[in-house]
């Protein structure tokens, strides 16, 4: 049965039933499908990688309207996933780009643009008038606020991520379906699980993961064959292999099960640990006795100091640039190779932004090292502010 | 009896990069503490401090979450495969 029992629906215009005659000669879609798709809404969590073959798709099957809520701007590392952005949108914004695209597959659909950050204080009105979410975000506090938005409005969410070359899939908050807090009650500790900005991503993988949510939102909205509901979808892209996991409605979620304690929105920074960013003080006396900065450390190698660089980044991230002279050993062999560096010796520890490289500072300090400092803004900014001849990715 | 633990992407670091290992035991809990003890840097990210389970890395028997099975008491047998499935948010970036 359809998400949208209760609309009126609206009729195909000649040109319609022209454009949709795919659709209209399959019994399981038909005149009444393609009009349930035509009065049906779908709101597009982010244009990145997953929003943008979903928003592509649903646009030219016909779903009636198109919501997108971003406050990006496209970039040239975006281009080789996010296929409705091109080469000559790059410094848009990715609304404009967005809409611009969808307007040129589909004329017949009517494209809503929100450019704002998804946040507590908006979700709930920003869901309402539509039928399905479509969870395309890249960071935990976002995914757990739709979820719980979705739920609290009932309104159910066709959700993907994504990392590296694994992507997952479902269909949460349904009616007697499971949550996505049903599936993780609670969030990682913030830097544990790293970002695609961090990890990277197989290019065609969102286009892969993406589509499976525009296929789920369309089967919801013209309420034919069998939702990803109860189900957790797993693609290992470098295999091609699809896995289906069992997901089951927890009768002590928090949010959807029998006695909920979560009833309204909430700080989702707070609740995935995340503390608001205090102001930035100016890079000169910003550095702790753990830190320091890619101007000081060439100040130091100028003078002919003697300071090791240990290089934390993958193999693959130290051919595209290094710091002349950094010895790479990737995060996870630290805990093996520590014992090839001395815990007497003043250690430099760097990576692309500071993140993977203050875990390793860590871990070395807890093993015993005493001088362990940790670059702050990784290699991005020490070819900003030392070499800027450098390639950045 | 060795068992078949699948280990999800984020995680391979810390199998020398393999995406499927083998570890020895009865139980799930049994074959977890060796699949830690065979792969040390991945203790941490399975267990809390206390030595629980982390409850963003869910663990399934099979197709089934251990949770609604007898969660690390469960009983493996011959055959059977374990995934670990962490939680991963990317996808707009």
């Amino acid at each position: 049965m359809s998400v949208l029992t209760e609309k009126e629906l609206p009729r195909l215009s000649n040109d319609e039933i022209k454009r949709y005659s795919r659709h209209l000669i399959m019994p399981e879609v038909g005149i009444d499908g393609q009009r349930l798709l035509k009065a049906g809404r779908v709101l597009c969590i982010g244009a990145g990688g997953l929003g943008s073959p979903a928003a592509m798709y649903l646009a030219a099957a016909g779903v009636g309207t198109i919501g997108i809520v971003d406050f990006d701007v496209v970039d040239f590392s975006n281009l080789q996933r996010q296929i409705i952005h091109g080469t000559p949108d790059v410094g848009r914004s990715k609304l404009a780009s967005a809409k611009d695209r969808l307007h040129a597959i589909n004329p017949h659909v009517d494209i809503q643009t929100y450019e704002t950050a998804l946040s507590s204080e908006n979700a709930l009105e920003l869901f309402e008038p539509y039928d399905v979410i479509l969870d395309g975000t890249d960071n935990f506090p976002t995914r757990y606020l739709v979820n719980d938005a979705c739920v609290l409005l009932g309104k159910p969410n066709a959700y993907g991520s994504i990392f590296r070359f694994e992507g997952q899939a479902s269909v949460f908050a349904t009616k007697n379906g499971p949550c996505y807090r049903c599936l993780y009650p609670e969030p990682p500790p913030p830097g544990l699980v790293p970002s695609c900005a961090e990890g990277g991503v197989l290019g065609v993988l969102p286009g892969v993961i993406g589509v499976i949510q525009a296929t789920e939102a369309l089967k919801l909205i013209a309420g034919i064959g069998e939702p990803l509901v109860g189900r957790f979808l797993i693609y290992d892209a470098l295999r091609m292999r699809f896995r289906e996991l069992k997901l089951r409605k927890d009768a002590d979620c928090p949010v959807c099960g029998t006695h909920p304690t979560v009833t309204k929105l909430i700080d989702y920074e707070q609740f995935c640990g995340i503390h608001p960013a205090t102001p930035e003080p100016a890079a000169a006396s910003r550095t702790s006795a753990t830190e320091i900065t890619p101007l000081e450390l060439k100040v130091r190698l100028d003078r002919g100091e003697r300071v090791r660089i240990i290089d934390v980044r993958e193999p693959n991230e130290f051919q595209i640039n290094r710091i002349p002279g950094a010895e790479l050993i990737p995060l996870g062999d630290i805990p093996r190779r520590y014992v090839e560096l001395d815990v007497e010796e003043e250690l430099v520890m760097q990576c692309k932004v500071g993140g993977r490289s203050a875990k390793a500072a860590d871990f070395l300090r807890s093993v015993g090292f005493k001088r362990v400092l940790n670059l702050t803004g990784g290699i991005l900014e020490w070819i900003d502010k030392v070499d800027p001849t450098q390639p950045r990715y | 009896m060795a068992t078949r633990i699948l280990i999800p992407t984020p995680l391979r670091p810390y199998t020398d990069k393999k995406d499927a290992v083998d570890a020895e035991g009865a139980t799930v809990g049994e074959v977890l503490v060796d699949l830690t003890k065979k792969h040390a840097g991945l203790k941490s990210h399975l267990y809390n401090e206390q030595g629980k389970l982390r409850s963003f890395v869910n663990v399934y028997l099979n197709d089934e979450d251990i949770r609604y099975l007898q969660k690390e008491q469960t009983p493996v047998s011959a055959g059977d495969t374990l995934s670990i499935i962490p939680s991963v948010a990317g996808g707009a970036q």
